[in-house]
């Protein structure tokens, strides 16, 4: 197109037509009405189309904008000791949770969070961790147990944390804190490997789990049934109202067999020195007191241990995260020989009448080497009561070497030792109740006749836990009956007025050849506190009650099979004073196993703390 | 068709139709902020302040005969291209200096132009010979592209093209042929990366968000997801008034301002968006029909730009709200809250009625 010659041709153009231009502007506005008319027409089919076509779509994402589903968490049932003591409670506490839909950068928040309240690198990595298994406009809680000022600080700048929410919720608290906590265990945030073992819709609002001990043992019926919540909520997430409301159903609460102030007086009574404390009674199965020390806080790990904290307890001295009374293994030593000795009467082997004499020195044929008493020069000749009440080893290494390691082990286990009681708690040890049998399959190896010698003392291969052993003498006590020891005592269900009484299951009914030849050993373990030559003597009641007993030394580690087995030259560092009990003599109503590690001789140390145990116990009156 | 009437029988002149029109406009705007603000009354009558004001600009400037503002109008463009310089160098506001505080009020330098261009270009346009020739295409071009320019840098994107498009309208309605508007509308799609190369990052993001807003529903995507499910949700009738769930629980972003549209269609459905369409259509037309009755070109020129800028805002808002364009800053007029831009509208509408009252001088 030439520019110059149609600039110079409009110069040549006459005075501009009007009636032209109007006529031409007319039709451009024509047109362009005509175009606003289609693009309206345009327009609006894009809202019929969202509007009517897409209306149903549309009305689903708004309800679903507004109205959320919340899981309500049940309150977790309560926990009593048998006189009505809560010991384990839930106390209100507040948390911090957000939503991470809500939120836009969640690094930066988190940071900004981090100025107002407490927010250690675990606490984030736990956050992390944790949210992976709600959906992202669900609320995740990020801090437990917030202090009274975190909370005022959020307040206070709640309007800079979109998606950000201070909750209210009940937190476990367990009043006694280290008394308990091998008994309670602990409640602690629930984490994936939790999840694979519950029913994941009903903890869907659970922020917390039983993770061992009692806690974890009825967790199903401690955590209660979860309810939900359909509430609306606005963009941020702030819940507006509650529009409908499925009440949840609260745990049950339990009540535990366990005596605090028998516990309490076999926590004082073992002081600082490590050890274990079992305490059942012999009518029932149900346990009094269960005492594994050192321990630790339980309430540490409710809101999640701090790694430091973790780390100071891992450290401690004396592994207080070991339960002694479950797992810890320990030579039976001397107090393995009452079952042995009736073991003994019940074959027919020996009688009241059957004497041994004592030298000191105990030969088996064809060996040289000998096995010793504790007492220097030997104690003469002693029937099974003397055996018993001065805990004679060659008494008893006679005994075993006619009775056979087969026949020892075939009556023992009828008491329940080399096998887990079966208690109300996991992760219990089994111990080790050896055979000719048992030999083969863990060592691959035959039975030495010697071995069989130290088994009648219970030495060498016998383990026994702490639980085991006050179950065996239970079978004593009442004359038979072996029960599946209980710690839960009676459970409440959420409504009921009444709770409801649990029974110990009977394990095994052991048979009794002649309640003569029962009343023979008890006699010779009454001997033991009451004779004048008892080893315990030293624990004699004054008035009031009598005590049966038997005192044990364990050798900590197996090293010294056929030599150094006499007390006398006991080091401290490598034995374990044991002491097992009942008491009232005549109608038994609690049997207790004490366990003093490297406390020396089982009548000096244990003891002493088995008749602070009784005597908490009888000085009660009736429960209830 | 001169009347036996004395002139002042005649005052106030206003069009009785486009002035009904707007005052229903936005009594139904009012309603509809009410509810859009959370029944905050204290909103609604800073709103009617603003309008009162906008009205009184436009009865002012309906008695101004349209050869007065012929006059002033180079004056008022070169005022305009001054204040939008005077932005860059002292301007206020949050992220883009669009902001002149003059101490009593601060205001956009950009809304004058929205009434300077099309002004310009009409007044550019008015002793020549249309359609318009090729030297009279490039200058007008530069007319719209200067200010267009400026109004881009600050940075806001919609009102520069909204001031852009004012320009293009009057070239438009002055008959420009429509082998150049191709070519030009050619142009424009083929620049289209040039353009992409000089945006600004945010303003990138809203386009690649208008393409996919569901690839980031939480961050950029929000507001159209959330405007487009009030508006789907609203169905035929709507929710009813103060009934809107989006709205009400604070779904919908700046839901009395930009975004006002789909607390409408939430609440008062299709029937209702159609009454507003109606309302806008009604406006629109007649103010074009105003524009055919002007006896000359600066008159005719002027009133049709205004009309057709007019309906521009209510295109781009609708179709902003309904998910069909990004997401630009362009208020429902005369209906959104706030801003600048209500007086600026009535002051256009001002010049539209003293076109009207005067269609019958001949000058």
């Amino acid at each position: 197109m030439n520019l110059r010659a149609l600039t110079r041709h409009s110069g040549r153009r006459p005075l501009k037509d009007q009636a032209l231009e109007g006529r031409q502007f007319s039709t451009r506005a024509l047109t362009a009405f005509l175009l606003i008319l289609a693009a309206i027409f345009l327009l609006s089919l894009r809202y019929v189309y969202l509007q009517i076509v897409s209306f149903d779509e549309f009305t689903a994402r708004s309800i679903n904008n507004q109205v959320r589903i919340v899981p309500v968490a049940p309150n977790r049932g309560l926990i009593y000791d048998r006189r009505g003591r809560p010991v384990a409670e839930n106390l209100p506490a507040h948390r911090l949770e957000l939503v991470p839909e809500k939120v836009d950068d969640l690094q930066a928040t988190i940071a900004a969070l981090g100025r107002i309240v407490e927010l250690p690198e675990d606490v984030i990595e736990k956050f992390e961790e944790n949210r992976k298994r709600y959906n992202v406009f669900d609320s995740v809680p990020l801090k437990f147990n917030l202090s009274e000022e975190e909370v005022a600080r959020f307040a206070v700048d709640r309007h800079r944390f979109t998606g950000v929410e201070v909750v209210s919720y009940l937190a476990r608290y367990y009043p006694y804190g280290d008394l308990l906590t091998h008994v309670l265990g602990y409640v602690g945030r629930l984490d994936v490997d939790d999840l694979n073992r519950v029913d994941q819709g009903n903890y869907r609002g659970t922020t917390h789990i039983g993770k061992s001990g009692i806690e974890r043992f009825y967790e199903d019926r401690l955590h209660g049934i979860s309810g939900v919540e359909k509430i609306e909520t606005n963009s941020q997430g702030r819940i507006l109202t509650t529009l409908e409301r499925g009440n949840p159903v609260h745990g049950d609460d339990l009540i535990l067999s366990l005596d605090v102030q028998v516990q309490q007086a076999a926590w004082d009574a073992l002081a600082d020195r490590p050890g274990a404390v079992v305490a059942i009674d012999p009518n029932d199965g149900s346990v009094l007191a269960m005492v594994s020390k050192p321990a630790y806080d339980p309430n540490l790990f409710v809101h999640g241990i701090s790694s430091k904290d973790y780390r100071d307890i891992l450290n401690a001295p004396g592994r207080p995260l070991f339960n002694r009374t479950l797992l810890g293994g320990y030579e039976p030593g001397s107090t393995l020989k009452p079952f042995v000795g009736l073991a003994g009467l019940e074959s027919g082997l020996i009688t009241a009448e059957s004497t041994v004499f004592s030298t000191g020195q105990y030969f088996l044929p064809g060996v040289s080497r000998p096995y010793r008493d504790w007492k220097k020069g030997g104690h003469g000749t002693v029937n099974i009561l003397g055996a018993l009440e001065q805990s004679v080893n060659t008494y008893f290494y006679q005994l075993a070497y006619d009775m056979g390691i087969d026949r020892m082990h075939d009556y023992l286990s009828l008491f329940g030792f080399g096998a887990p009681t079966d208690l109300d708690l996991l992760g219990e040890g089994s111990g080790v109740l050896p055979s000719r049998g048992w030999k083969r399959a863990y060592y691959a190896e035959p039975w030495y006749p010697g071995e069989t010698i130290i088994a009648g003392i219970g030495q060498g291969f016998n383990v026994v836990t702490p639980i085991q052993l006050a179950n065996a003498l239970v079978v004593l006590a009442n004359g038979g009956t072996r029960f599946e020891p209980r710690l839960l005592y009676a459970a409440k269900h959420a409504g009921n007025e009444q709770a409801e009484k649990v029974r110990a299951p009977v394990a095994r009914q052991v048979p009794v050849v002649d309640p003569a030849n029962w009343d023979l050993v008890r006699t010779g373990m009454w001997r033991v506190v009451h004779g004048p030559r008892g080893t315990a003597r030293s624990i004699k009641p004054e008035a009031g009650y009598e005590i049966a007993g038997k005192s044990g030394t364990a050798q900590v580690a197996a090293q010294a099979l056929d030599e150094d087995m006499d007390e006398s030259t006991a080091t401290h560092l490598r034995h374990h004073a044991l002491f097992i009990a009942y008491a009232p003599y005549d109608s038994p109503s609690i049997v207790v196993a004490v366990v003093v590690e490297h406390g020396g001789g089982g009548s000096r140390e244990a003891a002493p703390v088995a008749r602070a145990v009784i005597d908490a116990w009888l000085s009660q009156g009736p429960d209830q | 068709m001169r009347r036996i009437i004395p002139g002042w029988v005649k005052w106030p002149r206003l069009d009785f139709a486009l002035l009904s029109g707007l005052l229903l406009l936005m009594s139904f705007g009012m309603i509809v902020l009410y509810s859009a603000s959370g029944e905050s009354l204290d909103v609604v009558y800073r709103q009617a302040t603003r309008l009162g004001v906008g009205l009184l600009a436009l009865l002012v400037f309906s008695q101004v005969p349209p050869h007065i503002f012929r006059i002033w109008t180079p004056w008022l463009y070169a005022l305009g291209i001054v204040l939008l310089l005077a932005t860059w160098a002292v301007g206020v506001g949050r992220g883009a200096d669009r902001w002149l505080d003059l101490g009593l009020f601060r205001f956009q330098p950009s809304e004058i132009m929205k009434l300077a261009v099309p002004m310009m270009m009409a007044w550019y346009l008015h002793p020549r010979h249309l359609p318009p020739e090729p030297i009279a295409i490039l200058v007008s071009c530069l007319i719209l592209a200067a200010p267009a320019v400026l109004i881009a840098r600050q940075p806001d994107l919609g009102t520069a093209l909204l001031v852009a498009v004012s320009g293009g309208f009057t070239l438009f309605l002055a008959g420009l042929q429509w082998r150049v508007i191709l070519g030009m509308a050619a142009l424009a799609a083929a620049a289209a990366p040039a353009l992409w190369v000089v945006m600004h990052e945010y303003q990138r993001n809203r386009v690649r968000t208008f393409l996919d807003p569901e690839s980031d529903p939480l961050g950029s995507g929000w507001n159209i997801i959330q405007s487009k499910i009030a508006v789907g949700s609203g169905g035929l009738t709507g929710k009813g008034w103060l009934n809107g769930t989006q709205s009400r629980l604070e779904f919908i972003p700046e839901r009395h301002t930009d975004f006002i549209l789909a607390v409408l269609s939430e609440e008062l459905g299709l029937l209702g968006v159609l009454v507003l369409f109606a309302l806008y259509i009604f406006i629109v037309g007649r103010g074009l029909y105003i524009a055919s009755l002007a006896r000359n070109t600066y008159a005719r020129l002027l009133a049709g730009s205004l009309s057709l800028t007019f309906f521009v805002y209510v295109l781009v808002n609708a179709g902003m709200v309904s998910g069909l364009l990004p997401v630009v800053g362009v208020p429902l007029p005369l209906v959104s809250y706030g801003g600048t831009s209500m007086v600026t509208l009535l002051a256009g509408f001002g010049i539209l009625m003293s076109i009207y009252g005067h269609r019958n001088f001949i000058r």
